[in-house]
Parts: C-alpha cells; sequence; structure tokens
C-alpha cells in the first residue's frame, strides 16, 4: 500500500460532542437533585462540541479538496483497539470523499438542531441530561461515519441505537413513551444480528487482508459470487433496521414519542441514513452482486410507497413527517439499489436539510400550540407565525419535489437512474410516490397554515417561536432550496460536482446519457408533483372538515394493522415460547442444576458438621492429631 | 547427653499439650501454650550447643519475643471474654460448633 496521508485531528471530530456529553451528563447527574444548573450553561456547553466537530469538518473537507483527485483520503489510527488471531482492528478514522459529505451536513444540521434545542427544551426539568444524550447520539454518529473499518463503524452503529432508545423515551414518566423507545431498541437490534452477521461473513471470506475498507476493497475481486450475494443481503438486513424499512420499519413512526428535536436529528441528520451510508460504503461488494441490488432496490422502492400510503391518511402532524421520511429513505435505497450509490447519497443529503427543516418547524408549530399535535385541530397558521409558514413552505415544496428545490433534482436522479439501469418498475412505482408525497405534504401544510383555525382557543394564544428557533429554521430552508444546485445533472447545465466528488470513494458505472430518457424522467416527476399538489389544493386549500375515516382510508389510518399483525405473529408466539420455557424447561433444568448443586454442597457439609464441636480444646486435639501424623509422615519419608 | 535435654523437653511439652486438652481455666490453658513454647525453647538451645552453631539460639530468642507479644494479645483476649459472660470456663464459649 502506498503511503498513508495521516492527520491528528480526525478522532478529534466525533472525540469533541463525546467530552461535551460526559462533562453535561456528569455536571447534570451531581447537581439535579440539590442545585440545579443554569440552561444558558448547559447550553453554551451543549453546543460547544457540535460547533468545534463542525469547524474541523469544513477543515477536514478543504484539505481534502486540496488533494489530487486519486487517492483523495487520509486516515488516522489512534490506538489498536483488539488483535485476535487475523483480526487486527484499530480504533482508526478515514476521512475519504463520501465520510467527509456526510461528515458536513451530520455536523452541520447536528449543530443547528443542537441550537434550536436550547429554545424548544427551555424550562424542562431534564434540561441538562438532553443535551448530554444529544451530544452523544452526534458523537456515536460521527464514529459511525467516520470510521475506517466495519468494526469501529458498528460501534457507531449501536451507539445511535442506545441514544435514540434514551432519547425517544425521554418524557419517561408516559408508558407510551418508554414502550416506543423499547420498540426502537429492540427492531434495531433484530437488524443489528444481520449487520454482525454479515460483517463476520465478510470477515471469514476476505477479512484475512486487514479489516477496513481500503483493504476489504482491494480485496473483493476474491469474493465467491453467493458469498458477496449472502454478505450483501445480510448487511441489507442491518440497514432494513436502523433506517426503517420493510419489514422493519414499524419503529420509526413510534419515535415521535420523542422531543421534537430529536426526531429531527434521527431523521434528518443521523440514525437513518446510516444504513443507506452503510451499502453507499460497501459499494464495492453491492456492484458485484446485481441481485442484492435490485433485492435493496425493490424492499426501498415499495416501503415508498407504503409509507406515502400511510402518510396520507395520517393526522399527527410527525406521523405524516415519519412516513415521509420512511418513504425517502425508500427512495434512497431504490438509488443504491440501482447502482446509483452518489443519487442515493446525494439524496441523503439534500434530504437531511429539509427534512431537518421540517420538523424543526413542526416543533415551532406545537409549541405555539401548545403540544397540539393533530393536525386537524390547527388551521389558519399562516398569519401568527409568518417565519414559520414561509420557511414550511419551503420544506413542503423540496419534500415534494418541487422543480428547482433540492428535493426535485435528488429524487429526479434517482428516478432516472433507475430508469436508465433498467428498473423501469421501479421507476414507475416511484413516479407515482412522488405524486403521493406532493399529496400528503400539501395536505399537511395546508391544513395547518391555510384555511380558518379550527380550535379557537389555542389559535388565539399561538405566537411566533423565539429567535433561537426561526434562525435555525431560516438556515435550513436555504440550504433546502440550494442544495440541490451543488450536484445539477448536464441537463440543467451543471456539472454533478457531488457525484464526481464521490468517485473517490464509490464503485459505480454511469450510463450512457440518454437525452429521451432524462428528459422522460423530469417530465414525469413534474407531472407527478403537479397532479399530486393541486389534488392537495382541491381538497385541503379553502379549509376542510375532518372526514370519517371508511373502508380504505380507515384500513391506512391503522397503518394496515402491520403493528398487530407483527404482535399476533411475532411478538406474541415468542412470549408464548418464552413463558412455556419458563414453566417446563427452567424449573427443572436450569434450576435444577443449581438446586443440585447447592444439595451436593449442603450434604458435603452435613458430613463434615460432626466435626466443629465448637470447644476449643477439642480443636487443640485436632492439631496435635494433625502435627502428630505430619510428624510421623515426616520422619518415615525422611528415612 | 543431649538426649536427657529432649527428653526433658518432650515432657514438658507433653505436659503443656494436656493442659490445654484437659483444663477449662482460660489462664491454665493459656499457661499451658506458654509451657509448650518453651519446651520448644530448650530443645532449640540443646541442639544449638550440640552443633555449636548459634541458629537455635536466634531462634529461642525470637520465640520469647513472640510469646511476649502474645501474652499481651491474649491477656486482652481474656478480659474481653470475662466481661462477655464474666466467667473464663472455656466451655462457655462454643459458638462455632457446626
Amino acid at each position: 500500500m502506498e503511503m498513508e496521508q495521516t492527520v491528528t485531528y480526525l478522532v478529534l471530530i466525533p472525540l469533541m460532542p463525546l467530552v461535551g456529553a460526559l462533562v453535561i451528563g456528569l455536571l447534570h447527574m451531581f447537581t439535579c437533585t440539590t442545585r440545579p444548573l443554569s440552561e444558558r450553561l448547559y447550553g453554551i456547553l451543549g453546543v460547544t462540541g457540535p460547533v468545534i466537530a463542525t469547524i474541523l469538518a469544513v477543515k477536514t473537507f478543504f484539505e481534502l479538496k486540496g488533494m489530487p483527485e486519486e487517492g483523495r483520503y487520509f486516515s488516522q489510527k489512534v490506538f489498536t483497539w483488539f488483535n485476535v488471531g487475523e483480526l487486527d482492528v484499530a480504533m482508526g478514522f478515514l476521512a475519504d470523499p463520501l465520510s467527509v459529505l456526510m461528515l458536513l451536513f451530520v455536523t452541520f444540521i447536528g449543530t443547528l438542531i443542537h441550537f434550536y434545542s436550547i429554545g424548544y427544551m427551555a424550562g424542562d426539568e431534564n434540561f441538562g441530561k438532553f443535551f448530554a444524550y444529544l451530544n452523544l447520539f452526534l458523537g456515536s454518529m460521527l464514529i459511525l461515519v467516520l470510521a475506517d473499518g466495519p468494526v469501529v463503524m458498528f460501534v457507531g452503529w449501536e451507539g445511535v441505537g442506545l441514544c435514540s432508545y434514551l432519547l425517544i423515551s425521554f418524557y419517561s414518566k408516559e408508558r407510551d413513551n418508554v414502550l416506543a423507545g423499547n420498540k426502537a431498541f429492540i427492531v434495531n437490534r433484530i437488524g443489528d444480528l444481520g449487520f454482525i452477521l454479515g460483517m463476520s461473513l465478510l470477515f471469514w471470506a476476505i477479512g484475512s487482508g486487514g479489516f477496513d475498507y481500503l483493504s476489504l476493497r482491494e480485496n473483493a475481486s476474491a469474493l465467491a459470487p453467493g458469498m458477496g450475494l449472502a454478505i450483501c443481503l445480510l448487511l441489507f438486513v442491518g440497514a432494513t433496521g436502523k433506517s426503517a424499512q420493510i419489514p422493519l420499519y414499524v419503529w420509526l413512526p413510534d419515535a415521535m414519542a420523542g422531543p421534537t428535536p430529536v426526531s429531527a436529528l434521527i431523521h434528518a441528520a443521523t440514525m437513518v441514513t446510516a444504513g443507506v451510508y452503510m451499502v453507499a460504503r460497501f459499494s464495492f461488494l453491492y456492484v458485484q452482486a446485481p441481485l442484492a441490488g435490485a433485492v435493496v432496490a425493490w424492499v426501498g422502492i415499495l416501503t415508498a410507497l407504503l409509507a406515502a400510503i400511510f402518510g396520507m391518511f395520517q393526522k399527527d402532524i410527525k406521523k405524516v413527517l415519519a412516513y415521509s421520511t420512511v418513504s425517502q429513505l425508500g427512495y434512497m435505497f431504490a438509488g443504491v439499489g440501482v447502482a446509483a450509490y452518489s443519487a442515493g447519497i446525494f439524496h441523503v443529503f439534500t434530504h437531511a436539510f429539509f427534512k431537518a427543516l421540517l420538523f424543526l418547524g413542526a416543533g415551532s408549530v406545537i409549541c405555539a400550540l401548545h403540544h397540539q399535535q393533530d393536525i386537524w385541530k390547527m388551521g389558519g397558521l399562516k398569519a401568527k407565525m409568518p417565519t414559520t409558514y414561509w420557511t414550511m413552505l419551503i420544506g413542503c415544496l423540496a419534500l415534494a419535489g418541487c422543480p428547482l428545490l433540492s428535493g426535485f433534482f435528488s429524487k429526479d436522479e434517482i428516478l432516472y437512474m433507475a430508469l436508465a439501469n433498467g428498473y423501469p418498475g421501479v421507476w414507475l412505482v416511484g413516479v407515482l410516490v412522488a405524486a403521493m408525497t406532493a399529496y400528503y405534504t400539501f395536505r399537511m401544510f395546508f391544513l395547518v397554515f391555510h384555511g380558518s383555525a379550527r380550535d379557537e382557543e389555542a389559535y388565539a394564544h399561538a405566537k411566533e417561536s423565539p429567535k433561537v428557533m426561526t434562525v435555525p429554521l431560516v438556515i435550513l430552508a436555504i440550504g433546502a432550496v440550494f442544495a440541490g444546485y451543488l450536484n445539477l445533472p448536464a441537463i440543467f447545465g451543471g456539472h454533478q460536482q457531488v457525484t464526481h466528488w464521490l468517485a473517490g470513494s464509490l464503485v459505480e458505472h454511469h450510463p450512457h446519457a440518454s437525452l429521451g430518457l432524462e428528459l422522460l424522467a423530469i417530465a414525469a416527476s413534474i407531472a407527478a408533483f403537479a397532479i399530486g399538489a393541486f389534488i392537495a389544493y382541491r381538497k385541503f386549500g379553502q379549509g376542510a372538515e375532518e372526514p370519517e375515516f371508511q373502508g380504505f382510508a380507515k384500513f391506512a389510518y391503522n397503518l394496515f394493522y402491520v403493528d398487530q399483525f407483527y404482535h399476533a405473529v411475532i411478538v406474541r408466539p415468542y412470549k408464548a415460547f418464552g413463558a412455556a420455557i419458563q414453566r417446563t424447561l427452567e424449573p427443572y433444568v436450569t434450576d435444577g442444576h443449581v438446586k443440585l448443586s447447592s444439595l451436593l454442597y449442603q450434604l458435603i457439609g452435613q458430613a463434615f458438621k460432626v466435626f466443629q464441636v465448637g470447644y476449643v480444646r477439642i480443636y487443640a486435639i485436632y492439631m496435635v492429631i494433625g502435627l502428630s501424623l505430619m510428624s510421623l509422615f515426616l520422619s518415615q519419608t525422611l528415612n | 547427653m543431649i538426649a536427657d535435654y529432649l527428653i526433658l523437653s518432650i515432657i514438658l511439652f507433653c505436659i503443656g499439650i494436656l493442659g490445654v486438652v484437659s483444663r477449662r481455666n482460660v489462664f491454665t490453658v493459656f499457661m499451658s501454650i506458654e509451657l509448650m513454647l518453651n519446651a520448644a525453647n530448650l530443645a532449640f538451645i540443646a541442639f544449638s550447643r550440640l552443633h555449636e552453631s548459634m541458629d537455635g539460639h536466634v531462634l529461642a530468642m525470637m520465640v520469647m519475643a513472640v510469646a511476649a507479644a502474645e501474652a499481651a494479645l491474649a491477656l486482652a483476649v481474656v478480659i474481653l471474654l470475662h466481661k462477655h459472660k464474666s466467667k473464663l470456663d472455656t466451655n462457655m464459649f462454643s459458638l462455632l460448633k457446626g
């Protein structure tokens, strides 16, 4: 291997938020019961780590940009973590175009969300704890992104899983929130099992030449096709857990139980993008297994369809956004599935901006209405909250794929690539989902901001949120508009900078440009947006009454009863199985062994009990007898 | 010549053992233990003279020092025992009976 470029500050990027989490956590732990510290202190401590991480991320980006295009990466090995047999794992970090792109928006959006949280969480009794968790979350995500191999990535992978659990059940006094946290954690564990198996298999197959991305990439060609397929599918199981795809998407909508900034962090910057990132990271494996790619693409686009159907009938504003995230994640997987890795990652990038914007905007609305989340109880907020209104409008337009906004370019790129790489079915479903996306996005938007107020009392008290909340909204809105121009395709006069930038990390074949296909894709996307938005305007633009759900709508509102289905088919039998084991195997086999061994020792004790008479004199006799016997033995042997 | 000393030592030691085993008064038991220690000392000195080496003397000195320390400790224990039960009968103290 050629000489490696080494830097020393890479480790600081994840370390800074982690140190912040430690400091804030300890402070909170020792003062919360006696003398709570001021929110200002926690706020300053909370944003310090993310801000430094962001600055370092930008520095990393410019240093990487200054390097020649071939071998554009640098790494840092902090210490050898463990060394077992052929497996030699260092706590190492790698900055290459892919990880730096992720790094940039994760730190940037994460930092904005930290600032926003100062306003949103004001007055909460666990203010300090919240920032400790938030910092830990960001730090874990940064480990995940910067890891130089699957093992270190897994550390971050588990870290975000843990933090999501902690933050989703943050309002832990209510049972439902705790259950939602449990659900997220358990469902993620199922996915993690797939990840561990895939990782183990990968090591078993080609791990002997070094178990970091660069070595694996060099050795990937030695992989047998069947083995490659198995590894890719197992890794994808991990991705379905973390990134909420069929069949493991059920935790994400329930994750709305957490505070809104957490939802924004989970949905935009961290956690759910991990799966897409992982598939893109292992692009060198996925290009060798086209079948795995097809599975990824179809699972992705079907998830997008399913989530869009659910999204059209929800009445909780955060649930609508949650399903839109699941749906957009489906697009991303469709992108990486059809081997358009840069398009998938680009959608992650743009999505981060507008989804963070939408969640923070929704948080602003929820805050103003005193934690009212039902969109059928909102309405007419346009006049009361102008900044939130305009920024939300931009976010909705971007999400719905309005031409010239970021969401349009990235979604269109994925759909075009699906068409160009020979997945017309995926494309067709994708266009349908695009129309549905526009519909449910604007359904929510019109119900919240237009028409007349449905709940007069809440409306009367509603007012615009403080600056610390609206400024991040404005910044994110700017991002949501312009992020798309970073990867403008040639047909719009751009140079696809992001795709070129990512070429250093991804193994990707670019299809021959076909003007006809490209125009078809663009026309279909625009038409889908227009139709969806128009129907939403006709139905909800002038105000509407809450309908009684019947038939299919009721079925969809209840999420096709998937939760109940899982409960009946998996959870209940599993619990019954556990109960049966507890009744039969446990008392006799497991406990039986323990009881038997205790019985044995009791018997031995009973036998020797007779010697313990309690009189000192008798013990003295034992000693004399013992010493005599020893002396006798010694004199015998010495002679 | 050496045999005489050793026989005396053995006799003293056996008296000590008999005292420890048969007497019930804590002081008597304690005195018997001292007797055993001094029996051992006698044997040390005798062997030391036989081999014309000072090693035995050194050990005898050490045994005496240890015995002195032990006496200090043991007397404190005896006082505590007396406080506890107002008697010094060893049969009264049998808490470790199995």
